[in-house]
């Protein structure tokens, strides 16, 4: 009797609204202010270098103005490096090439690190022992020296920098990876899944991998940022695509005039940290909106 | 008896991944466009057939790929890394020379970040949501993103046309004289901004990892039955809980050491350090293949060794961990 009613009382209030996980993680990231900046910051340098190009035709080699203009002229509003060419151009075609190379550079490595990692965590043993040997191996390959030399060899050009700067950067992901199917693997939904006949690759792909996700998404968000300064580096040095505009290749020409104009400097360099800066404070956000135990204090 | 054990097996498990890198750089000079004879045959403008093909012949080029690599494992094994294209000089004798500039810059900057780091981060697990702890979240968020080449640039021309009271460039004055004390100090002197640029990134990380690990090993049981039993605070501090908390941050300075070396190379060629990254850097400019694999290789062996150190440091302080 007295259940019945108790059941029919509660039947009339709305039953206690559980949110979607991602929903909540969205939520939570939405109200995070600082990973808001981030996307802010993000989606302005985004515009930039991709809308930039197109309202302002411009060739970002031209010599536009006198050489080592300074900054704040009506002549160039950031100031002309030591041939001439102007740093506003060049901050706004600049960007593709960084950007580009970032993500799709992060997207390989992501992509061998998760791939690597997931076979080595679910089919461990011999499986497991050789990937670790190869993961081990590209850990302890010097990876700037190394893309140095794949570069150097093979011509610097988009695509090789690409290659070289993804080839040696999953080792991280696919540690992470690994340990998250380790951890999966036995699970009973898991189990579960295998009893009723589930092939390996859905079990991997369609049943573990959406588990795993939420660490691997804020790794893969730190990834672009490490990208994204690997290629400055690369270009910095001169191995980057000749051909293409970028902010490290304007820092590494104009390094030797830097004392007369520094602005040729410090405004690539500023377009990098601020780029960083905001993937990274992005991948802060994510962190803590998709592991909320492992905030930190 | 283990320790050995476990230790030797490390050590073989080092030897095979330097043979790992030999054999790709074999691979990546053989798959690369072009070979040895013609690259030499650019460097030195131009060159007759006849010529290239007597070169071939001497240099083993016209045998077969794995004759080639046993022939090249071989001399790499008896410390032969070949001879630099530009300066015909034997890389190994270059690297050598290159070495103890890289090794100053490298161990004062990794120390000075650990010593700052982790003192920044001890103090600031104190309060942890005070004023030092924010310093810190910043700091590192600041220390990820700022290209490490750029803060360099940024501080030669704070250090030359605002305050210059620093050199900038290399690693001696042209006036130096030969040995002293004065010439260490010199050396000291030029050594300050490039440590300083170097280090900032992974004093960031550092004070970060520290903080992080010294709050969750405070909030452990054994932190507790310390405090319980009457121990002063600074005991319970520095004996009990920084031992622990020290663990995360040797892991990552020891394995992080490729990436040390990334960033010596950037660092050394914006300061005109003479070490082993501007001589990679150099080499990779003149399209001197032997130098640059050398550097390569040179640079995983002290990877590897790295690693291994590692290791023993991590049993030293952790006494738990017999086996890896």
């Amino acid at each position: 009797m007295n259940t019945i009613a108790a059941s029919a009382a509660t039947a009339g209030k709305a039953p206690p609204k559980v949110e979607h996980p991602t929903v909540e993680a969205l939520r939570m990231f939405v109200r995070n202010p600082s990973a808001i900046a981030g996307m802010v910051l993000l989606a302005i340098i985004l515009l930039v270098s991709i809308a930039g190009p197109l309202l302002y035709p411009a060739d970002p080699f031209e010599i536009r103005a006198a050489p080592l203009t300074p900054p704040f002229t009506e002549e160039a509003w950031l100031g002309s490096d030591y041939l001439g060419r102007d740093v506003l151009t060049t901050l706004i075609y600049g960007g593709r090439a960084t950007l580009l190379v970032g993500a799709v550079a992060a997207l390989l490595s992501v992509s061998i690190g998760v791939t690597l990692g997931a076979f080595a965590g679910y089919y461990g043993g011999r499986i497991d022992a050789a990937l670790m040997r190869i993961t081990e191996f590209f850990q302890v390959l010097p990876a700037l020296l190394f893309a140095m030399v794949v570069v150097t060899l093979f011509s610097p050009s988009l695509v090789t920098v690409t290659l070289a700067i993804g080839v040696v950067s999953w080792t991280g992901t696919a540690r992470l990876t690994r340990a998250e199917f380790l951890k999966f693997r036995g699970l009973e939904f898991v189990r579960a899944e295998r009893a009723i006949g589930a092939k390996n690759a859905r079990i991997i792909w369609k049943v573990i991998l959406p588990n795993a996700l939420p660490p691997l998404i804020v790794s893969a968000t730190l990834a672009i940022g490490a990208a994204i300064l690997f290629e400055a580096g690369l270009s910095f040095l001169g191995l980057g695509d000749p051909n293409q505009m970028s902010w490290g290749l304007m820092i590494g020409s104009s390094r030797q005039y830097v004392l007369s104009c520094w602005w040729a400097v410090a405004f690539p360099g500023a377009a990098i940290f601020l780029t960083v800066l905001a993937v990274s404070l992005i991948g802060d956000g994510l962190n803590d909106a998709l592991n909320p135990k492992l905030r930190e204090r | 008896m283990n320790f050995a054990r476990s230790l030797l097996s490390r050590v073989l498990q080092g030897l095979a991944l330097v043979l790992a890198v030999v054999v790709l750089n074999f691979v990546l000079v053989h798959a690369a466009p072009g070979d040895p004879v013609e690259t030499i045959a650019g460097a030195s403008g131009g060159m007759s057939p006849e010529l290239m093909a007597q070169l071939r012949t001497q240099y083993g080029l016209d045998k077969p790929l794995l004759v080639q690599l046993g022939v090249y494992l071989g001399k790499v094994f008896s410390g032969d890394l070949g001879y630099s294209y530009f300066f015909n000089v034997p890389v190994l004798s270059m690297i050598v020379a290159h070495v103890p500039a890289t090794l100053l810059l490298v161990v004062s900057s990794v120390l000075l970040a650990f010593v700052i780091g982790t003192t920044l981060g001890v103090l600031s697990s104190r309060k942890p949501n005070g004023l030092l702890s924010q310093f810190i979240t910043v700091l590192s968020m600041v220390g990820f993103a700022a290209p490490v080449f750029w803060t360099g640039i940024m501080l030669v021309i704070l250090f030359a046309s605002i305050i210059p009271i620093m050199p900038i460039s290399g690693m001696r004055s042209i006036d130096a004289s030969g040995g002293g004390i004065k010439d260490a100090l010199d050396v000291l002197h030029h050594l300050v901004l490039p440590a300083l640029t170097l280090s900032l990134v992974y004093l960031a990380q550092y004070s970060r990892l520290s903080r992080s690990s010294m709050l969750d090993v405070l909030g452990s049981d054994f932190i507790r039955t310390a405090r319980a039993k009457g121990l002063a605070d600074r005991v319970v501090m520095y004996k009990h809980a920084l031992r622990n908390a020290l663990l995360p941050v040797v892991t990552v300075l020891g394995l992080q050491f490729g990436n040390v070396m990334a960033g010596a190379i950037l660092v050394e060629t914006v300061f005109n350090w003479p070490g082993l990254g501007r001589l990679a850097f150099d080499s990779v400019l003149r399209r001197d293949y032997p130098t640059i694999l050398g550097v390569l290789l040179f640079s995983s062996i002290v990877v590897i060794v790295m690693n291994i150190v590692t290791d023993l440091a991590y049993r030293m302080i952790d006494p738990r961990i017999k086996t890896a």
